[in-house]
């Protein structure tokens, strides 16, 4: 009988000094649910591009040749580079070397940024819209929505970056670290599979 | 010592807790209790319930003679956009949310939901949808008028021509409905994968747990396709992109499949949580183990996988190519298969049980009946003749309100019923609960089986007035849907002196087994004084053997004081 309230005793301090890294577990458990249901919506949009370019009537807008492919390679390149970045920079928080994290962290960060920066010089030289017929809809959605998403990732990079200053935060690893750094794999696979749709099948 | 280790593990029978909130008010606030939220969502979503059957009796008055004579045109078609609208995105999903989100960490033994705070973010976007929908009968041109399917082109219509029009308000409350339930689904299922309690493994979650991952799990991977639809026609509508504009060489049969390709497996989010519901209640009423368990809980999960591969069954007549018709009305028809393993488990379940007909299971047992009878019709339609045949007709309407209405509705009451003691810690009044039963199974009856004659004679869907011929079936369907907004009187006067002043329930009144009834009625905060160790499979009636070591434990100790 007694052993029975020493094991229940034991469960409480252990479920006391876990807690914290249950939550944790179980918020990166949600957050990889949350991405994959996310998935789904650029499935979608994926589907309803394959779907116009291979039926549509008019696929490209009047006096619309296509798409350049040089200066959207460059910003694949680097946006598929700073996932590394991204990775070598968590390694660097494992091994406790706050500085080096930071400084791949914020590596990443310019990748993204300059990624974004790349995407709106293309947009502005481009002669067609939003409006422009199906073509034009489907490439700013998809453009558009991805790039929301990178935006959204940098701001997340920013936010991590700021809690690293927290003396003592980061100590046990950090789950927000591990789901931002997710997230940027996410958006970087996205764009490749983005990019082999708008800019590979042409 | 013996005493003390007594002390130490019986279950919290004698004082609540400290610090139970007992106040009224905290209903009405941002509270992040699972069991505060879940009543939330239960009773916000019954008033939606309530203003989307004034509604459908509106529509009902109108049909009840032939000629378009009590509201006009146009006014009918946002009386039925807005019925199915709230219907669906206010009333049923909310208020299974509000179920699964009382019962699920109760039945799993966890004291909260894993993301306390983002459950109640979830809830409160409920009324806040729920208000922008509303907003769309003040603005001019009135709400949206393309039903709750909102195909283009006619959801592209904006005779006003303002930004902000019933259309415009109505995709909007669709999406923030959808965020909701994505929220709610991720917290959900979470939930089940991570906060079982030791020992209560997958294969020892009651089915009610099953069928909530099974259909939360459809939200996740069905909702993200109609959100991108519902984005793409925000954007024709507003901006004026073509993705869905013929005119501009949109191709609106792709709405259709977005649409569709969440909202038919959403009639699955809807049932597979009443299917849970019959599981729990059918084994208690009828002191039986659930037939077949491991069958009933894996079949949620194959309901969940065939629901992706159904949808175009919606739009046999779309234009679609032959072959899809063949491949989608074979998936369709294939679906009757885990449905009839849980009916015939059910079947078997109460078979030879000592039945004890009270509201719940009167509910559950006519939820059942009509269940099936919307499931011959549903084989009936997955076959491509006879769907052209019947497409568009009230055949249809009667269908689907068979499944709505006469499955999920009366199974929602029926769970109402049976955990309304454990909700409240009171008992509710037997009598006005029967009385509540036969009219609304009589109601239902009356008011959707004469939708099936007149649909095959060839009564046209959407519409405000109709050939005269028609018009004995109609007079009967409007007189059960009046009967129908009579049914909810006795459910409202019950539950409110219940919860005022009916008898203090106590922990298990049904002799139910299950962790949710070994805690007091209500549940004090957090649940469980000590979380349970389960040892045995749900639905033991019979057998007499423990659910939790906790038990055992007692039972063993019980044992040998007596000796």
């Amino acid at each position: 009988m007694s052993s029975i309230n020493l094991d229940s005793t034991v469960n409480t301090a252990a479920e006391a000094s876990h807690a914290h890294h249950e939550e944790g577990e179980h918020r990166l458990v949600g957050f990889i649910i949350f991405l994959l249901s996310e998935s789904v919506i650029f499935l979608s949009f994926f589907v309803g591009y394959a779907v116009y370019k291979t039926t549509a009537l008019d696929w490209l807008p009047p006096g619309v040749e296509g798409l350049e492919v040089r200066e959207p390679l460059i910003n694949t390149i680097v946006l598929v580079s700073s996932s590394l970045v991204i990775y070598i920079a968590e390694r660097y928080l494992k091994k406790e070397n706050l500085w080096g994290f930071r400084a791949f962290w914020l590596l990443t960060m310019a990748m993204g940024s300059f990624f974004l920066y790349g995407q709106a010089v293309e947009w502005s030289g481009l002669n067609f819209g939003f409006t422009d017929g199906l073509y034009g809809g489907m490439f700013y959605l998809l453009t558009g929505f991805h790039g929301l998403h990178v935006l959204t990732g940098v701001l997340l990079q920013a936010i991590m970056l700021g809690r690293s200053f927290i003396p003592g935060n980061y100590d046990n690893g950090e789950v927000g670290v591990i789901a931002t750094s997710l997230f940027w794999h996410f958006v970087d696979v996205i764009w490749i599979v983005l990019f082999i749709l708008i800019y590979a099948w042409q | 010592m013996t005493n003390l280790s007594i002390d130490a593990l019986a279950p919290n029978r004698q004082e609540p807790s400290p610090g139970e909130p007992e106040n009224w008010w905290r209903f009405f606030t941002f509270s992040t209790d699972h069991k505060v939220i879940g009543i939330q969502y239960i009773v916000t979503a019954f008033v939606f319930f309530l203003i989307g059957g004034f509604l459908a009796m509106v529509i009902r008055g109108e049909l009840i003679t032939p000629e378009a004579d009590l509201v006009d045109r146009t006014v009918y078609n946002a009386l039925f956009t807005m019925h199915g609208t709230i219907m669906l995105f206010m009333w049923t999903f909310p208020v299974l949310n509000g179920l699964a989100n009382y019962l699920v960490p109760l039945q799993i033994g966890a004291r909260d939901m894993a993301f306390p705070r983002l459950n109640a973010v979830a809830f409160w976007m409920v009324p806040l949808f729920g208000v922008i929908l509303m907003a769309s009968f003040l603005v001019p041109g009135g709400p949206s008028q393309s039903g709750w399917w909102a195909y283009p082109p006619v959801s592209l219509q904006n005779p006003t021509g303002n930004l902000i029009n019933g259309q415009f308000l109505w995709i909007l409350a669709v999406a923030l409905s959808g965020i909701s339930s994505i929220l709610g689904a991720v917290n959900i299922v979470t939930t089940i994968i991570r906060m079982r309690a030791p020992g209560m493994t997958f294969f020892k979650m009651p089915v009610f747990c099953w069928t909530v991952a099974a259909a939360q799990t459809i939200q996740l991977f069905g909702l993200p396709a109609l959100t991108a639809g519902a984005v793409m026609l925000l954007f024709d509508l507003t901006v004026g992109t073509s993705f869905f504009n013929p005119e501009t060489g949109g191709d609106p049969v792709l709405y259709q499949h977005f649409f569709w390709f969440y909202s038919h497996p959403a009639v699955y989010v809807i049932i597979l949580p009443v299917f849970g519901v019959f599981s729990e209640l059918f084994p208690v009423y009828a002191r039986k183990p659930l037939f077949g368990y491991h069958f009933v809980a894996i079949s949620s999960f194959v309901i969940t996988g065939l629901s992706a591969i159904v949808w175009v069954h919606h739009m046999f007549a779309s234009g679609t190519p032959g072959w899809m018709r063949m491949l989608f009305m074979a998936s369709t028809m294939l679906i009757s298969v885990p449905t009839g393993v849980k009916i015939f488990a059910w079947v078997a379940t109460i078979w030879g049980g000592k039945i004890k007909l009270t509201t719940p299971m009167l509910f559950a047992l006519g939820g059942l009946d009509n269940f099936l009878f919307a499931g011959i019709t549903g084989i009936m339609l997955a076959s491509v003749p006879f769907d052209i045949h019947v497409n568009n007709t009230y055949f249809v309407v009667g269908h689907f309100h068979y499944v709505i209405y006469g499955a999920a509705v009366m199974g929602i009451y029926a769970a109402i019923y049976h955990w309304f003691p454990k909700m409240t810690g009171r008992m509710y009044y037997e009598g006005l609960g029967k009385l509540h039963f036969v009219l609304t199974f009589i109601g239902v009856n009356l008011n959707f089986l004469p939708m099936h004659p007149a649909g095959l004679m060839g009564m046209p869907r959407r519409v405000a007035s109709y050939d005269p011929e028609f018009a004995f079936w109609n007079v009967l369907a409007s007189l059960g849907g009046f009967l129908l907004g009579v049914s909810t009187l006795p459910f409202l006067l019950n539950m409110i002196s219940a919860w005022v002043q009916g008898d203090k329930a106590p922990a298990n009144p049904w002799r139910a087994i299950g962790l949710e009834w070994l805690v007091a009625s209500p549940p004090p905060h957090e649940n469980f004084d000590e979380i349970p160790t389960i040892i045995a499979e749900p639905y033991g009636y019979g057998k007499n053997e423990p659910l939790t070591a906790q038990q055992a434990a007692l039972q063993q100790l019980a044992s040998t004081e007596v000796a």
